[in-house]
């Protein structure tokens, strides 16, 4: 018998490479732990048929002596990933039967290694939400509470790897998908500098926000995911180098940045106030030297930037070449059934409100604004990280709410207050789990964020180990 | 805004839309764009954009990508002789 609820990435490869169990042993025990919690929990859309092949391929590389950091490690997939010959339905009815006919770079480089992909991960349709309750295939619940949400929109991958249904994910963040669920489930999510990890084979919603990044169960695990996945890539012109940013050096003192300022305000829940007061000291104890900054609150302008790309993306949905296609009396009815019937609430709610501030008369007015002060922000971050080399937040206002709670979609947007920034300036960030927090009896997970200068994901690493010890301490 | 503009937004965005929906729509929308409005109280100097934005080249050769040519046309929704077919645009 595995045991799954304690095994890590690092465990297992020492296991694996030692014959004390095989990679098929391993994808066996997923499968029936997926087979025991996955209908309650819903965090797969479908898990792929071809697992135990893989696992077997993956037996061979061990077999050989010949494994990498990931082989047989079993994976679990967003479902907005692209794998050659399988299902990729972003969690929308119009790409229901959708099959990718190429791999994504990320996932070519985790097949290289032998890696095995359980399934795919259940999300906010096209990556648009903070609960996966967009989704067109029903809510993921939390394994900490079922009554709530897993967050979003990474909520499936985040819930497989917290409820030992997959061992690592892989996740996408636009404005804290991959740290907002993990805090929610209480994982590690991280999030690379932008450009750091390819987006190829993505599907884009807000493209100038967009990273791939892992989900997974220690800060360690985490690191050894990325450093698989990392890397310019010839497919995507917006990947960078080891060269694009200059190293930051090693200090002695590390200073972190906290935005008081923006913490203490009333829409932040008090026990996520407290918590965090409790980290700072533990970082305190620990040798790091705490500094007031400030930070302004990015919402506005990362919605109207969102709002304006994901509209130019979602436009390629059209149903002429794949997908859903509601046949109309001619090419344009085409159009405007398919795209009517496909597109969930949420997606067609942000394609009008991108077509609204992209319009002539208003473009001025949000997006070149917006853009504007897009680059006044990077600029201040800039000058916030020559005086500082980390900066701490929560990585949300309050832990995971009930399903069906937020209706109102301008409350929800509000949930994102403390992630967006790293997306608006490109920054590298990580959520950690940071404790529990009681509500109705059940014990929800909170998460702290560090976020990092430009191609500075070593530090956050760094951080994070250190971070980990006490709580391990503890 | 008016139903007007939710009709007109959804016309360029090419999304049929119900009148229950526009309706849902349009309220969403006033609390939204009133939110996102604040961008206009932004002070910002003028700012030159630090990012500096440049082509990025590949040599020109011809690479062989993976691709399943049978899995994209078998995903078209009508085809004839390998090809996409369309409804007549004009």
């Amino acid at each position: 018998m595995i045991d799954l609820a304690t095994l890590t990435i690092v465990k297992a490869r020492k296991a694996l490479d030692a014959k004390e169990f095989s990679a098929v042993d391993l994808a066996q025990a997923y499968l029936a732990e997926i087979e025991k919690k996955n209908k309650e929990l819903n965090a797969y859309l479908e898990v792929f048929g071809d697992v135990l092949e893989q696992a077997k391929i993956a037996d061979e590389i061990i077999g050989r002596g010949e494994s990498y950091a990931l082989t047989g490690i079993p994976f679990a997939v967003k479902d907005l990933i692209l794998i050659n010959g399988k299902k990729a339905s972003a969690g929308s009815k119009i790409l229901e039967n959708y099959v990718a006919s190429y791999d994504a770079t990320v996932i070519a480089k985790l097949k290289k290694q032998g890696a095995v992909f359980l399934g795919r991960t259940n999300m906010d349709e096209f990556a648009l939400g903070s609960s996966t309750e967009n989704s067109a295939y029903g809510v993921t619940r939390n394994p900490h509470d079922t009554v709530r949400v897993s967050g979003g929109t990474s909520g499936g991958s985040a819930c497989a790897v917290a409820s030992s249904m997959a061992l690592g994910a892989l996740g996408s963040d636009t404005g804290g998908s991959i740290r907002q669920p993990s805090a929610f489930c209480g994982v590690i999510g991280f999030k690379p500098t932008y450009g750091r990890v390819s987006r190829y084979g993505l599907m884009a919603a807000t493209s100038s926000f967009d990273c791939v990044g892992p989900i997974a169960k220690n800060i360690q695990d985490a690191e050894i995911i990325f450093d698989a996945i990392k890397g310019t890539d010839a497919l995507d012109s917006t990947t960078i180098t080891e060269t694009t940013y200059t190293k930051v050096n090693k200090k002695e003192k590390i200073v972190i940045g906290v935005p008081w300022e923006l913490i203490n305000q009333d829409g932040v829940n008090s026990k996520v106030k407290n918590n965090f007061k409790e980290m700072v000291k533990n970082l305190e104890s620990l040798g790091f030297e705490i500094k007031d900054i400030k930070l302004p609150n990015c919402l506005a302008l990362y919605y109207i930037i969102n709002f304006a790309e994901v509209s130019t993306n979602l436009a390629r949905f059209d149903g002429v070449r794949y997908g859903l296609h509601i046949d109309g009396k001619n090419l344009l009815e085409d159009y405007f059934l398919s795209k009517g019937k496909g597109f969930g609430k949420e997606s067609r709610r942000r394609i009008l409100l991108g077509t609204y501030v992209l319009s002539a008369g208003y473009y001025d007015a949000y997006y070149g604004k917006a853009q504007k002060a897009r680059v006044a922000l990077r600029t201040e971050f800039t000058k916030v990280f020559s005086e500082v080399d980390l900066i701490l937040t929560p990585t949300a206002p309050g832990p995971a709410w009930k399903i069906g709670e937020k209706s109102d979609p301008l409350s929800m947007y509000l949930e994102d207050i403390f992630t967006v920034t790293a997306n608006i300036v490109g920054v590298p960030a990580v959520s950690i789990p940071s404790g529990f927090t009681e509500v109705e009896g059940k014990k929800l997970p909170l998460g702290i964020q560090f976020m990092a200068s430009h191609g500075a994901e070593e530090s956050l690493f760094e951080v994070g180990k250190k971070f980990e010890s006490i709580k391990n301490k503890n | 805004m008016e139903i007007k503009d939710v009709e007109a937004l959804a016309e360029l965005a090419r999304i049929d839309l119900t009148e229950v929906e526009k309706q849902d729509l349009l309220k969403d929308f006033d609390s939204i764009l009133a939110y996102v409005r604040a961008i206009e109280q932004v002070q910002i100097e003028d700012t030159e954009s630090d990012i500096i934005l440049h082509n990025i080249w590949r040599d020109d050769v011809s690479n062989q990508r993976e691709y399943s040519k049978e899995l994209i046309t078998k995903q078209f929704p009508d085809s004839q002789d390998g090809f996409l077919k369309v409804k007549k645009i004009l």
